[in-house]
């Protein structure tokens, strides 16, 4: 388990700390139900970007405006979820007002759609 | 310990034990300017104790003299070989070009973990006091370091024929997919002697190196591959030895002490789902790459892992070891592995250092017959989507970068238990940042050795910080062709869909297939 070098007083490197981004932070963001987008997408933010320009901005140049159902997607229905728990997003307040801090990880639910032709996909 | 008198005796001919006794044991000696713990500092700091070495046995019994007169005539049968490929045009004789993007795969992936295993037990013979053990980890350096050369040498046939070849150890330390077998060499050969043993020799050597070594060498034999066949027989018995080693290890440290099973235990939890994560690429490329198919990754694993494992936990249980944690969840995930995995390299094909092709009608008939719970299901209408999308000339590729595990490091692209369409993710929080898994088993081994876990170098996120870019070069401003560079991916030559590239007009212009209508006669 612990080798000299793990029982040096030496703080652990943690590489992805929000500091090595550059004043961004990452925001993780899948579309549960459709596989085609192989895994959930991670995006390069500033903390002060409003909601509104994820859905308005972002997601339009992402894997997510390739999938055929996209166009159908009907945003006032969508249900969104920060990683497990329910969540309610303010499109004009910024990420960091609403606690979508560096690594958050938001989902988002369109019970209308179910991927390709019905497979989930 | 080495109490025995092993001066030789006079005027007899030495039996093959008192050899062995000589040239091993007899070679062992104890330190006196230091003393021994201090020359062995690794050792107790694991917590596994180990009251005689002198009970390791090595089942072998091979001295090193005899070992380098084997591996000689092993080299002269390899080599006698190779250079018959090469005069021959043996790459000419495999059932179809697409075969050779298993081999680029195996390249950039496993020749390197060779080289890795070298150094490990190269770094093993020196931590263990006992001349039996500190040999046989020796010799296995020894051995991998020749697994490296022989693939490096067999495989340079095709990199003169095939593109995607030309670089495996920059590709390894850089492109994206490889640092999931990177970090699991690198977890291993920075942990204490007694994990790294288990890791390598039991838990990748005796537990799953069927899955890797049988999918590759049957692959090539049922694909015409003599190169690759000649280099897999050349180590076949080598790994032979090395199983033996990794049973012999386990049983060694689980007899000396009642107090070793529980470490043993954790250690086999975290290396069986390391290196089960590890062979999802194994899974994709038996069951979407082989031309040729041997056996689906269901059947594999269902043989090698469930059957094959579960005797051999049968026979370790009397030392109070069980399965590994979460082995049942990897039977399950058997329906679903290889369709996940070659999703993402059709996503992601632009970023490959090999070609992803769309599965024929006859493949896709071949899937639904293996697969008949999850094929037509959830899988076939994905790809004729893909296929309708192609033949409009929209092929999809993904322009988005993924979401990766902390400890695997493979994008979150596996689905949850009881529902394959939902991504399967775990999180925890540890000293206030969030850390992401794609499995319970990732999060588990993260939650044991946070600290080690927090440095992985993850691809997608280096990308993000601005650190892919290739040195001295120009930043080109767009991350995705820096990135690429920075890999030492050929853009529109090593990567993309098999069809169109130059390893398809190559290959249809040498087989007198040629799609292309030859010029008007004059
Ligand atoms: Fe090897
Ligand atoms: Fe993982």
């Amino acid at each position: 388990m612990h080798t000299h070098a793990q029982q040096t007083s030496v703080p652990p490197l943690v590489r992805d700390r929000v500091d090595n981004f550059h004043g961004q932070q990452l925001l993780y963001v899948g579309w549960d139900h459709h596989t085609m987008i192989c895994a959930p997408i991670a995006l390069l933010v500033s903390p002060e970007l409003r909601f509104g320009e994820v859905i308005d901005d972002l997601l339009p140049a992402s894997a997510f405006a390739l999938h055929p159902e996209w166009p159908q997607i009907d945003w006032a229905r969508v249900e969104w979820l920060l990683a497990d728990r329910p969540f309610t997003p303010e499109r004009s307040a910024t990420l960091a007002a609403q606690g979508l801090g560096h690594k958050a990880y938001l989902r988002l639910r369109t019970p209308a759609l179910r991927g390709i032709a019905g497979s989930g996909a | 310990m080495n109490t025995q008198d092993t001066r030789r005796p006079t005027g007899k001919k030495l039996s093959l034990k008192e050899k062995y006794a000589l040239m091993t044991r007899g070679l062992g000696w104890d330190t006196s300017y230091e003393p021994m713990d201090k020359a062995f500092d690794q050792l107790g700091l694991e917590g596994i104790k180990i009251h005689d070495w002198d009970k390791w046995e090595d089942p072998f019994r091979l001295t090193m003299d005899a070992y380098w007169k084997y591996q000689a005539e092993k080299e002269r049968k390899l080599y006698a070989v190779l250079d018959a490929f090469q005069q021959n045009n043996g790459h000419l004789n495999i059932s179809d070009a697409r075969y050779v993007n298993t081999l680029k795969l195996f390249f950039t992936g496993i020749t390197p973990a060779e080289y890795n295993a070298h150094r490990l037990f190269a770094m093993l013979g020196r931590q263990f006091p006992g001349p039996g053990a500190a040999i046989a980890c020796q010799m296995q350096a020894v051995d991998e370091l020749r697994h490296v050369q022989t693939q490096i040498h067999s495989i340079s046939q095709y990199n003169k024929y095939f593109n995607g070849l030309h670089d495996h150890t920059v590709m390894n330390d850089r492109l994206w997919y490889l640092s999931v077998p990177k970090s699991f060499f690198e977890d291993a050969i920075s942990s204490g002697p007694f994990e790294q043993i288990i890791a390598i020799s039991f838990a990748l050597e005796y537990l799953l190196t069927n899955l890797v070594f049988m999918p590759f060498m049957s692959g090539a034999a049922y694909n015409g591959d003599m190169a690759t066949v000649t280099f897999g027989f050349s180590s076949q018995s080598d790994e032979a030895r090395h199983m033996t080693l990794g049973l012999e290890c386990i049983k060694f440290v689980l007899e000396q002490d009642p107090g070793n099973a529980a470490i043993i235990q954790r250690y086999l939890d975290k290396w069986f789902w390391r290196g089960y994560k590890v062979l999802g690429l194994v899974s994709m490329m038996l069951d979407y790459m082989l031309p040729k198919k041997v056996m689906s990754w269901k059947e594999a694993w269902e043989i090698y892992f469930v059957q094959n494992g579960g005797s051999l936990f049968n026979d370790l249980s009397r030392y109070g070891l069980r399965m590994p944690k979460y082995w049942e969840q990897s039977v399950a995930e058997a329906e679903h592995l290889s369709h996940q995995t070659w999703n993402a390299f059709y996503n992601f094909s632009g970023a490959a250092a090999f070609h992803v092709w769309l599965p024929s009608d006859e493949d896709m008939a071949w899937l639904a017959e293996k697969y008949p719970n999850t094929f037509d299901q959830h899988y076939r209408p994905r790809i004729e989507h893909y296929r309708k999308l192609q033949a409009e000339g929209k092929r999809y590729y993904n322009p988005s970068l993924p979401m990766l595990c902390q400890t695997c490091q493979t994008p979150l692209i596996f689905t949850e238990m009881d529902d394959p369409t939902r991504t399967s993710h775990r999180q925890l929080e540890h000293d206030g940042d969030t850390y992401h898994f794609c499995s319970d088993g990732c999060r588990d081994i993260f939650a044991g050795q946070p600290d080690k876990y927090v440095s992985a170098w993850l691809p997608a996120h280096q990308i993000l910080q601005g650190n892919c870019v290739e040195p001295g070069a120009e930043a080109a401003g767009d991350p995705g062709a820096d990135a690429l560079r920075y890999f030492h991916v050929v853009a529109g030559q090593d990567n993309l869909d098999y069809e169109g590239s130059p390893d398809e007009a190559n290959w249809l212009r040498w087989k007198g297939l040629d799609k292309t209508p030859p010029a008007a006669a004059a």
